[in-house]
């Protein structure tokens, strides 16, 4: 089992034939993810090695039944790519682009509010369940099917923590890179609900940073209404206040967002916090040894 | 982006802010020009620098006389400002702005900015101004007025004459507000700004609402659209090696430790500093050079690292997803011969071509300590400061 994308999910590549959606429209093919349409303006009839090419992305999913968009378009375009999935009825929007001016994503919030779609990023690597289908930009080979779910504000700190726990041998259901951004689709208590209704999750690795307060209210939630357990780990506790550590999201303002503040509250929620960073999987085994 | 003070109060101004008259100034005859032009009997002298607490560093100060303001930028200019917010270090002033001196009755605080939680914009104000707002929403949070803006409907005037009874003005001055907050909304929209703060807010003895004081950010995702206001930009005020790193798309932020940190991806990169910490030593630098760095960016990236005379040890923790360790393997080398690689180099990779990459730096004849994961990288970075005393 697993939440959001599986063997059945139809994928269409907003920004096909830009050398980014190019490579990775590839790879995720090669992961066994149904590719099936592509959307690039004024190429619609044209094809990406076999992947037919739309003017809209209407047109895609009229004529392909895609029900996932993957966007690699450049971040002053992403934000219209968003709201056009949207409007067309896709049900899962994952956007890729690292960029967008935050203005955009309040609007694009804005515009998405009473419609059926759900965005995942901006600002991420993407949503994978390892064996059925990747739509993103993670390396495929790190993962391993199975029953911890992953939810992340980070990439490559999350394929550190596939990957260490696919190295002892603990499989994921449903690996989630939420994004840096300080506005994002879905956040993690989103992600963590739609966890405690899968039946094939186990277990949680919740991966926080610095910057907002997404992870002091996810460990509410987690403590009132969350049924698994949950190892996180939040970066940036060495980070200096009011400095933008690379993601636009992780910065710690008005005092607010630190490390120190989302461990407390994580940790008063009952979650086990893995200190280093090393220490994500060999916890997370700690944690499913003792249920066993 | 930050921008100075005055540069704000232009940007203000333009929308239609009341904003007092003033010029800025780079040498003491500018400012003894200034004052001349200003045409009145006393002025306000302030230092312009990135950093709050001016006033009581001694950066503003009340003049009467052309010499006076001449004075002032002589005993300021070039020479480093000492506020709460720079450091011990200081700020070497390089500008100053002189404007018309306002005789203030009441002090408030007013900010815009993007609300992360409410996913949309709001105005923060307070009847405490010119004190930091951070402590009186620590101490006093009820004297903290929250409103958020809804994006389809722009500032609203009932909500603007809301904020404004809640501060306490009165006749003329209500509507002087909702004029101010109108002009703040369509500043902040039409340049991606991504806060506005004006502390002091004040209303002046004969009854006006004034911008006392200002600062703007920009949000650097929305740049892109405003060439003018990316001209603004004052590498004085930023760190050199930040400036450096940002000609190579690289991001970097200086830090007071030793070792050097080269990482992929934000998350991993804090992480990486998170774990040297952990391990007892103190990460000199954040450095993300991106999922996809070349030999050159690399290269660029050790320079900019071994840049800084504090680094004992360089740690270098790849985790090549769509990065492939034998390209980036190839980049080190090479970016370590062009810089004479001195200390102690640690690298741990992992990912696509791991074995390839290893390979590569095995057969280099670089002093490279190779570590199997990253406790293990954390560990020997550590050990080889220890070792170096």
């Amino acid at each position: 089992m697993s939440i959001l994308v599986n063997k059945d999910t139809r994928v269409v590549t907003q920004g096909i034939t830009g050398a980014t959606g190019q490579l990775h429209t590839r790879a995720c093919r090669e992961y066994g993810t149904q590719m099936v349409a592509g959307v690039v303006p004024g190429k619609g009839g044209t094809d990406f090695e076999g992947i037919p090419i739309f003017d809209t992305v209407e047109q895609a999913r009229k004529a392909t039944g895609c029900n996932a968009s993957v966007i690699y378009v450049p971040p002053p375009f992403a934000a219209d790519a968003i709201m056009e999935a949207a409007d067309a009825g896709v049900e899962l929007v994952v956007c890729i682009t690292e960029g967008i001016p935050v203005l955009d994503m309040v609007k694009v919030k804005r515009y998405l509010a009473g419609r059926k779609s759900r965005l995942i990023g901006p600002n991420c690597p993407g949503i994978i369940t390892p064996g059925e289908c990747k739509i993103g930009i993670m390396p495929g080979y790190i993962h391993k099917p199975g029953k911890v779910g992953v939810v992340s504000r980070s990439g490559t700190l999350t394929y550190e923590a596939v990957y260490q726990l696919t190295q002892l041998g603990i499989g994921q259901s449903t690996c989630i890179g939420i994004g840096g951004d300080p506005i994002i689709g879905t956040g993690h208590i989103d992600a963590l609900k739609l966890f405690n209704d899968d039946p094939g999750t186990e277990a949680v690795i919740l991966i926080g940073e610095i910057g907002g307060t997404a992870e002091e209210e996810a460990a509410e939630y987690i403590k009132n209404s969350f049924k698994k357990p949950v190892v996180a780990f939040i970066a940036g506790q060495t980070a200096p206040k009011g400095r933008r550590m690379g993601h636009a999201g992780a910065i710690i303002s008005g005092g607010r967002g630190t490390a120190a503040d989302k461990i407390a509250a994580l940790k008063a929620a009952g979650i086990t916090v893995a200190m280093s960073p090393a220490d994500l999987g060999s916890t997370m085994k700690a944690v499913l040894d003792d249920r066993k | 982006m930050n921008i100075h003070e005055f540069q704000a109060k232009q940007i203000l101004g333009r929308f239609g802010a009341p904003v007092p008259k003033g010029q800025p100034a780079t040498t003491a005859a500018e400012m003894e020009a200034a004052f001349k032009a200003l045409g009145q009997p006393k002025a306000v002298a302030k230092v312009q620098i990135h950093a709050g607490g001016r006033g009581k560093a001694g950066g503003v100060k009340l003049v009467a006389s052309a010499a006076e303001a001449r004075q002032f930028a002589e005993r300021m200019l070039n020479k480093p400002l000492v506020t709460h917010q720079t450091g011990p270090q200081g700020r070497v002033v390089r500008k100053l702005y002189l404007e018309e001196a306002s005789e203030v009755a009441r002090e408030l605080y007013l900010a815009m900015l993007v609300d992360r939680k409410a996913e949309s914009l709001a105005v923060i104000a307070s009847t405490e101004g010119g004190m930091d707002i951070e402590e009186v929403a620590a101490k006093t949070p009820e004297k903290i007025i929250t409103e958020p803006i809804d994006l389809t409907a722009g500032m609203a005037a009932f909500q603007a004459r809301k904020i404004a009874f809640a501060l306490g003005l009165k006749d003329k001055q209500v509507n002087q507000f909702v004029g101010l907050l109108s002009a703040m909304y369509r500043a902040f929209n039409e340049t991606d700004a991504s806060l506005i703060e004006i502390n002091p807010l004040v209303v002046t003895a004969a009854g006006a609402v004034l911008c006392l004081d200002a600062k703007m950010s920009f949000d650097d995702n929305g740049l892109f659209r405003h060439p003018d206001i990316r001209e603004l930009r004052d590498p004085n005020e930023e760190d050199p090696t930040e400036t450096e790193a940002a000609k190579y798309d690289l991001s970097y932020v200086h830090l007071d430790g030793n070792i050097g940190c080269m990482v992929n991806g934000a998350g991993l990169a804090m992480a990486t500093m998170d774990i040297v910490k952990y391990y007892g030593a103190e990460p000199a630098n954040f450095l993300d050079v991106g999922g996809g760095a070349n030999t050159e960016k690399v290269a660029a990236a050790f320079r900019i690292l071994l840049s800084d005379s504090r680094v004992k040890a360089v740690l270098i923790n790849i985790f090549g997803g769509i990065m492939r360790c034998d390209v980036l393997a190839e980049g080190v080398v090479e970016a370590a011969k062009q810089v004479n690689l001195k200390v102690p180099l640690v690298v741990r990779m992992e990912g696509t071509n791991v074995e390839q990459g290893k390979k590569i730096l095995k057969d280099s004849g670089l002093a490279v300590i190779a570590a199997a994961d990253m406790a293990d990288a954390a560990r020997r970075v550590v050990e080889a400061i220890g070792k170096r005393g």
